[in-house]
């Protein structure tokens, strides 16, 4: 009897187009055409959520005020990729939750313009507490990726 | 009123990168064979059925319950999948609990099975269970997002990188012990820190292998369990908490839920301790089997189990606390860092928690455990689940 493994080739292909929904649609034509960055703020408890969303779980209410945030924040958490995975930019590159000024909650974004030589000082530069702005790409398509985070 | 309910049969299989020899369902099948064969039971004396099943992207198999009502000797009967991503097992054993303690059904097998290894690409798929409008471009995966738990938890309390490598070096030696383990290695600090850097400051030994393989366990209700003459694990308190998907949420620093505190495991385990009457769980709770698949989550988790004071858990880790031969040993298996088959990762623990506590667990046996602790957490840190054994 034959001790060979078969094994039978398989791939998901799946295209998906997520609807953003009318809250987040608001949040992405404001970014692309107007370079703002909008939260939304629960009508009960006032928190200020970014990025933005339909309700308050908390409160557990409807909330569609939006409120203008940033650009500059402070960062929350930080994290440095120096491994390649698929569907990722190339290593290395840093991510940041920076909670924008105004906002109560933080967002996530690229943290550009850094020097990735010595990544205990990088990690440094990044601290919790350090002062980040966001800056806006020239071509913008409404997709959160319009915008990115360096530090100031 | 809810009935008592007890662990009568366990089966495991070993965990690897891959299981080529077998099928997804031949898995299952292993899985319940052996946990039948435990208790001494056959497929007809099982009542009601709960899997044991994780993000189907995995193993690409949607829908994977439908072809595995056999392998889980579920034929004629109920069957309910449970999946709350890493948490599952944890989930589905409470669930497992829940069909038993409610008088509907006397016997209840609860099993599962991974097979990541049927894919290299599972930080991509880790990366689909992000928000798709504001996160997935981020690359965020779960080794990210835990090292952002790690940013936070080394600002607040100080905790170094060295500290964390002592975890790993703990649970691979730890895994020597076990039979079923994965990664089993004779580690050192310094082979931790020279791994590779993935996500500062998260190496490569700080993570867990990728694991394929199958567990089940057979719950019975308490009259009917006593009359089997096998040896019970009890269940005596269980909690289980869930908090918001949002990571950016978690980190103002004000609120309850912190990202780097796992506030919803101290929550999930206050009821869990008062069900079983544990008031000072450093002294009553002999061993903890918990479901910590990054160094800095083993950390987190054990402050929030109060086995020790918030920001204690590295010092004492320096004293050889949680070693085998310390005050309160931790994952005698090797835990979720040297085996982490995600759909049963949590279920493991349970099955490994109630092995102690019956005096089963061979070379890994914790000397007169009679009460162990079992855990588990999955999402983006959201799913909390603990579950008490006792002899």
């Amino acid at each position: 009897m034959s001790e060979e493994l078969v094994f039978i080739p398989g791939k998901w292909e799946i295209p998906y187009h997520y609807a953003a929904g009318k809250v987040s649609s608001r949040f992405f034509v404001e970014l692309r055409d107007n370079k703002r960055l909008l939260g939304v703020k629960c009508p009960q408890c006032g928190r200020v959520m970014m990025p933005p969303r339909g309700f308050c779980e908390r409160c557990f209410v409807a909330a569609d005020e939006f409120v203008e945030v940033g650009p500059e924040g402070t960062i929350q958490a930080f994290t440095i990729t120096m491994e390649k995975w698929p569907g990722n930019p190339d290593p290395p590159f840093a991510v940041a939750y920076v909670k924008l000024d105004g906002a109560d909650t933080a967002m996530l974004n690229y943290v550009t313009g850094l020097d990735f030589s010595d990544l205990n000082e990088t990690s440094e530069k990044l601290g919790i507490g350090r002062r980040a702005k966001a800056v806006f790409k020239e071509n913008r398509t409404g997709q959160v990726t319009d915008f990115e985070y360096i530090l100031i | 009123m809810l009935r008592e309910v007890a662990i009568v049969g366990i089966g495991q299989t070993k965990y690897t990168t891959t299981r080529n020899e077998e099928t997804y369902e031949e898995l299952i099948f292993q899985a319940s064979k052996l946990a039948l064969d435990d208790a001494g039971l056959s497929p007809e004396d099982v009542d009601a059925v709960v899997l044991s099943i994780a993000p189907e992207a995995l193993f690409g198999l949607d829908h994977p319950e439908n072809w595995v009502v056999g392998a889980g000797a579920a034929l004629n009967k109920p069957v309910m999948r449970i999946s709350t991503g890493g948490a599952t097992g944890g989930s589905a054993a409470q669930a497992g609990f829940f069909h038993a303690a409610s008088g509907l059904f006397d016997t209840v097998l609860v099993v599962g099975t991974e097979k990541q290894g049927d894919t290299p690409d599972t930080q991509l798929i880790l990366n689909k269970i992000m928000e798709p409008r504001y996160e997935i471009p981020f690359g965020l995966n779960a080794i990210s997002m835990t090292a952002f738990q790690a940013v936070r938890h080394m600002r607040k309390y100080g905790t170094t990188q060295e500290q964390l490598a002592l975890v790993a070096v703990r649970s691979r030696a730890n895994a020597l012990n076990c039979p079923y383990a994965h990664l089993r290695a004779k580690h050192t600090v310094e082979d931790v820190m020279k791994s590779k850097m993935l996500v500062w400051p998260l190496k490569l030994y700080d993570c867990p292998p990728r694991s394929s393989g199958s567990c089940a366990v057979v719950m019975m209700a308490g009259e009917k369990a006593k009359k089997t003459g096998r040896p019970l694990a009890w269940i005596r308190g269980l909690g289980a908490t869930s908090t918001t998907y949002y990571i950016g949420d978690k980190l103002s620093g004000t609120t309850f839920n912190e990202h780097g505190e796992w506030d919803e495991l101290a929550l999930a385990v206050k009821s869990a301790y008062r069900q079983a009457g544990i008031k000072d769980p450093s002294r009553e709770v002999d061993v903890a089997e918990i479901y910590a698949p990054f160094t800095i989550a083993e950390v987190c988790a054990k402050e929030a189990l109060g086995l020790c004071e918030r920001g204690q858990a590295s010092s004492l880790e320096e004293k050889g606390h949680w070693n085998m031969d310390g005050k309160l040993p931790v994952n005698p298996s090797g835990g979720a860092l040297a085996s982490n088959p995600i759909a049963v990762t949590g279920l493991a623990r349970v099955a490994e928690a109630a092995l102690q506590v019956t005096g089963r667990a061979d070379a890994r046996q914790v000397g007169g455990a009679k009460t162990a602790l079992a855990t588990a957490i999955g999402g983006t840190y959201q799913f909390h689940t603990v579950m008490v054994l006792a002899s």
